[in-house]
Parts: structure tokens; sequence; C-alpha cells
């Protein structure tokens, strides 16, 4: 199937602003889903509250545009109900991390399988720049005029310790690598998270003077480096991108039916 | 009526008629006095192959069954005050979406952690406008086992029929009591099963256009149809639109689509109301106590009746009116500051005859509270 046939035509042209990360993310997902030649019956996304979570909106799979910070909660229902379906989250830093970081680390726990994916801009865009908590110590936001003084997480450190089996950074400089992670993480049987370093030059990039759209994404490439590389070790500054975690442990939906079977015995 | 005997409690009677109407997801929170229902169906459903699912709050368990009902499955979750109001995002969303599922909230003392193990009335409100925004919503309760079954029943029936969020709202006294319940044979109450689709897979289907009688024919999602659902307003795609036409279509389907029904979903009990001068309006656990009040003093040639609620909201007005019509007294029984009360002073034509008779020191309402309460009302002294 061509990329012109997973978007909905009828629903352009999208929201985001020109320059914006999220159709970068959006094209490598498509690409992803060409490659794989999946049925688009047989893709589910869900998304939740955010510049980013327009994304489900333009493809031609089942979605579900829910409320902010829920969307893996929503996903799980679908999920449980629906084992055999491929379920993909696109969410914005906040979506994931802010409002929905508890439903973040739980999903990751359960092992249950939906590919996560962390569109980082490292801002809230769709309220108009406020800081995330991605943004980082001493960045710029309309709610952080001064200086921004709280940390921000390290998206990979926290999925890997609440139990994801496939954690993996890419950036939108990177979109080959990005679609095979996503190629990567759909055909994998359990929670996987693929954080998306992505450009929000509207209120991010104007806020920080990070320059322009281009700008933002050639950042992309000078500040980060293949995991392990020796580069790290020479730069310690620099963000490492690839794939973090890639493990096999039994996937929720899979563990269930396993307590169905012993509850029928007990009938 | 043929069937199995049981000697349960409300929130078991809960279960059995959740699973009679076909349940098949449940996701919750452990919350007294709801727990119960949440640790009976962690046993049943899977045996039944259902799926069952403890999530790590209130609002994800709502969200959770919003995702399995839109696949084709019944579902339910139950609370009690502190997460039914976690819940009223979520809530609002299965409204706008229109997507059924039924939420028990087992009433205890708010607000905050209040009285986590007695039993109140205070979320008849909170159930009504707790979400934001214009709605209408469909609430129900019951007043012993066998009607809890039953009324369960109804809830799903209902929120199928409706596409709606359906709340049976017990309360701490219901959920624990133990009686007999009788769970009648197969096929011996009528289910509702969702309306869907005629559409074949391939051609076009509006997920959001209704058809003359304002009903949905649903696909299952994740089925032959793909298809968007989204809490914004929406057009017939199901695709965001902040047209004026669509919006104020939308909204309008979304409340006559229950406040037009309103005849259909009520659901009530009366006891000698035909001849009665003082009429007693309760509902839940405290209508048992009025009952009880009822028939002590119908032995004694007092002329006094009970109107039992089962359906709270949509409030039917209309059916009070007609009922107090020839009342001289109209007492409200609840355990609140009189939330039913002033609902019912807007509806009769003598407000001024209303009273309201109530606790809410966490103490249940006995048939002696209300005579002594009515005394005072008559002004007879206690
Ligand atoms: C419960 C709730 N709180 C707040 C909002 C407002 N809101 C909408 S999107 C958003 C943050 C968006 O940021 P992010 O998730 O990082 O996505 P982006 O827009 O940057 O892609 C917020 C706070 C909301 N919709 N719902
Ligand atoms: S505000 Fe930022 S995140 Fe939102 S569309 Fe514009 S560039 Fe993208």
């Amino acid at each position: 199937m061509a990329i012109k046939d997973y978007i909905r035509e009828r629903f352009f042209p999208h929201i985001w602003c020109p320059g914006c990360g999220h159709g970068m993310v959006l094209n490598a997902l498509l690409r992803a889903f060409e490659d794989l030649a999946i049925s688009k019956n047989e893709i589910v996304m869900v998304s939740g509250i955010g510049c980013s979570a327009r994304i489900s909106g333009y493809v031609d799979v089942h979605t579900l545009h829910t409320i902010h910070g829920r969307a893996l909660a929503f996903a799980t229902g679908v999920k449980m109900s629906r084992p055999e379906l491929n379920l993909i989250v696109p969410m914005g830093d906040g979506d994931a991390l802010a409002i929905g970081g508890n439903h973040f680390i739980h999903a990751a726990r359960r092992n249950i399988d939906i590919t996560a994916i962390v569109m980082n801009n490292r801002i809230y865009g769709m309220t108009g720049g406020q800081y995330s908590p991605l943004s980082g110590y001493g960045t710029l936001a309309t709610t952080a005029p001064f200086i921004n003084i709280d940390h921000a997480f390290d998206v990979v450190e926290l999925a890997k310790a609440a139990g994801a089996t496939f954690v993996a950074r890419t950036t939108t400089y990177h979109v080959k690598q990005m679609s095979e992670l996503f190629k990567e993480a759909i055909l994998r049987e359990g929670f996987s998270v693929i954080e998306v370093l992505t450009q929000c030059p509207t209120y991010f990039g104007r806020k920080n003077k990070a320059g322009s759209a281009v700008d933002m994404v050639k950042s992309f490439k000078d500040n980060t480096t293949p995991v392990g590389s020796k580069a790290k070790l020479e730069s310690p500054g620099l963000i490492e991108r690839g794939i973090f975690v890639q493990k096999d442990l039994p996937e929720y939906t899979r563990e269930y039916d396993k307590v169905i079977e012993r509850a029928m015995k007990k009938r | 009526m043929n069937g199995t005997l049981k000697f349960v409690q409300g929130n078991e009677a809960c279960v059995e008629g959740a699973l009679y109407a076909g349940l098949k997801f449940f996701a919750g929170y452990p919350i007294t006095p709801s727990t119960e229902i949440a640790e009976s169906l962690a046993y049943r459903l899977p045996q039944i192959g259902g799926k069952f699912i403890q999530m790590e709050d209130e609002i994800g368990s709502m969200c959770a069954i919003i995702g399995a009902s839109l696949t084709g499955s019944k579902v339910m979750t139950a609370t009690s005050g502190p997460g039914f109001s976690l819940m009223q995002e979520a809530l609002g969303y299965a409204i706008m979406a229109e997507i059924p599922c039924v939420i028990a909230n087992v009433q205890r003392g708010g607000p905050s952690t209040g009285l986590a193990t007695r039993g109140a009335q205070g979320d008849v409100m909170q159930s009504r406008w707790g979400t934001h925004g214009d709605h209408a919503i469909v609430v129900m309760t019951a007043s012993n086992n066998q009607d809890v079954f039953n009324i369960t029943i109804e809830a799903f029936n209902v929120a199928e029929t409706y596409r709606t969020p359906v709340i049976l709202l017990f309360d701490e006294v219901m959920g624990h009591t133990r009686e007999r319940l009788i769970v009648p044979e197969k096929d011996e109450i009528p289910l509702v099963e969702r309306l869907r689709t005629s559409v074949k897979g391939g051609v076009d289907y509006h997920p959001y256009l209704p058809r003359e009688d304002g009903r949905l024919p649903m696909s299952d999602f994740g089925g032959v149809h793909r298809y968007n659902v989204t809490g914004l307003y929406h057009d017939m795609w199901g695709f965001p639109s902040e047209n004026p036409a669509v919006v104020d279509g939308l909204i309008h389907h979304l409340t006559d689509k229950i406040r037009n029904n309103v005849h259909t979903i009520t659901q009530y009990k009366e006891y000698f109301i035909e001849d009665a001068r003082t009429i007693l309006i309760s509902y839940g656990s405290t209508a048992r106590s009025a009952l009880h009040h009822v028939l002590n003093r119908r032995k004694r040639g007092e002329y006094i009746g009970l109107l039992e609620l089962q359906t709270l909201w949509p409030f039917h007005g209309d059916l009070i009116r007609e009922k107090c019509k020839n009342a001289e007294l109209v007492v409200v029984t609840e355990m609140n500051l009189g939330q039913l009360y002033r609902q019912v002073k807007i509806a009769v034509d003598h407000p001024e005859r209303v009273f309201l008779a109530n606790r809410v020191d966490g103490v249940f309402i006995t048939p002696t509270d209300i005579k002594n309460m009515l005394r005072l009302i008559q002004g007879r002294g206690v």
C-alpha cells in the first residue's frame, strides 16, 4: 500500500505550524506502516490532547482521540478486549509524562503490548508555550519567564525503570532511524517506548532562541550520538539515540489468558 | 419466578445483575464501600472468559472501560465518592462520544475522604452535574437486593439503548445489606444488545450520523470500519468541528435523546399513593425505612403513601407533580441536605407543602427517625 493510502486526505490540511516536528513523526510512522504492509484494519491509534495528539485524526486506521494524559488507559481497555489489534499511542511530552505520567509507568510495568511514542518538543505547544516535565533546567517558557528550575525526566531511564521491554530514542533529524524503530516496536510484543526529540519552533524555539525549525532539526544531529559510541565518552553532554532496552518478557494480555484458564478450572 | 436463591450483599446483587446483563469487562480501583464489586468480578469475569483489570486509579479505570466498550463489550466500573470525583472528566468523554458504560457509585459520606464506612446520599447532584458542560445523564438506584439486581440489568439496557453512561447510585447501607436474592433463569429478563450498523465493510460508514429516531448504529471499534472518535465537538465522521450548526446539533442530540425519553427511562415504585394525604418520596436505602414507616401507619389507618424513585435523573418532574397533586404534605426522605428535596419543590404545584426529613450524621435513617421527623413537621412534637 502506498503512503497516501494510509492517510485521510479528506481531513487535510493539518493544524500544525510550518516547521513543526509532529508532521515528520507522522511521515516516519506512515513509512513504517507501509514497510510492514500491515492492514489498516489491524491498527488502532489512541491519542490524548495536544498538538501531537492530533496525529491520530490524519491516519486512516481506527483512531481514538481521547482526553489529556489518558490515552494509555483507554488503549489498555481496547487492547484487553481485542488483543489481536496493534495499538499505537502517540503522545506529547506533557500528555505522556506530566498529566499522563502515572498511566505511563503502569502501562510499562504491566508490559501490555502497546507502542508508546513520546513526541518530545520540551514544551506545551497546544496551550501556547508553558514548560513541561521535559523542558529542562534553565529553559524559558511562558510559565517560566525568568528561568525554569524544574529538572527534566530522562524518558529512557524512566521507561526502563518502569519495566518497558523495548526502549529507544531518536530525533526528527534521523527519520530513517525513526521509521526503523517504529517498525521494530510494532512487531514486538510488549510495552515499547520510543522517545522522539522533535521541534516546536513556534514556542520552544522562539522562547529559547533556538533558531528556525531547520536550525532546531540540525541541533538534533549535532547534539546526539548513537548509543554506546565513543563520542559520548569524549562529550558526556551528547544525548544518546538508538535502542536502550530490548528484552522478551511475558506480555500482559497473554498473561491474562492464563488467569482465564485458571479461573475456568474453578468453575 | 424460577431461579437460583442466594443470600448476598447488595454489592454482590449488583455483580449478579451485571453478569446477567452480559458484562464482559470491568476496570476499577479499590475503595470502600464498593470494593466487593471489584473483588467479586475479579473472580467471576475470567470464569466466563471476560476480563478484569485493577487500574492505577479511577481515572484510568473509567478510561479503560470506555476503550473496551467501544470494541463491542458491555462494561462497568465501581467506586465511591473520591473515586467518582476522579472519573468525571472521562465520564463526560463517554457522554460526548456516546459510548455505553455503567458506573456504580456506592456512596459514602463526603466531601473529601469523608465517612468511608458510612452510608450517605450526598452524590445525587454530583451524579447529575459532576462533569463539565451541559449534558444529560441517567442515574438509577434501588432499595433491596432484588431491585438492585433488576436495576443493574436495566442500567445496562439503558446504556446500550441510548449509547450513554448510566450511573448506579447505591450507598454503603445498600451495598452491605445481606438479604435474599433470586437470580432468574437465563432469558427471563429481556436484555438489550447494542444496535449495530448494517453498513458493510468497505462502504462509507458515518459513525455519528443519527438515524431518524435519534439512535446511532455502532460498528465495533477495531472491526471492519475505520473511523475517528473524539471528545471534541464532531461531525458525522467523528472528526472535530467548530461549525456552529454542527455544535448546536450535537449538544441538542446529546441532551434530547435522554430528555425526550424520560417517560420510558423512568422507573419508580409506589405504595398507597392513591388516597394518601401524606406522601413520602424516597430512594435507595432510605426508601426501606420510609416503606417500613408507611406500612406501620397504614395499619393504624393513616392516609400515608410512598413514592420510591428508582430513576433519579433524568428527573421526571411531571410524574412527581401528578402523584403529589392531592397530597397535603410531601416529605422527601434522604441522607443529604436536600438534594432531591429541592427538585421536588420545583416540580410540584404546592411547594409550600414539601418538607425534608433527613440525616447527615452518618447514621442510617430508621423508621422511628422518620416517625419523629414527621411529627415535628406536622407540629405535633416528638
Ligand atoms: C485535563 C486537562 N488539563 C489541561 C488541558 C490543556 N492542555 C491541552 S494540550 C496540553 C499540553 C500539550 O502539551 P504536550 O502534551 O507536550 O503536546 P504538544 O501540544 O506540545 O504536542 C494542555 C495542558 C486539557 N486539555 N485537559
Ligand atoms: S505549537 Fe509547536 S507543537 Fe504545536 S503545531 Fe505549532 S510548532 Fe507544532
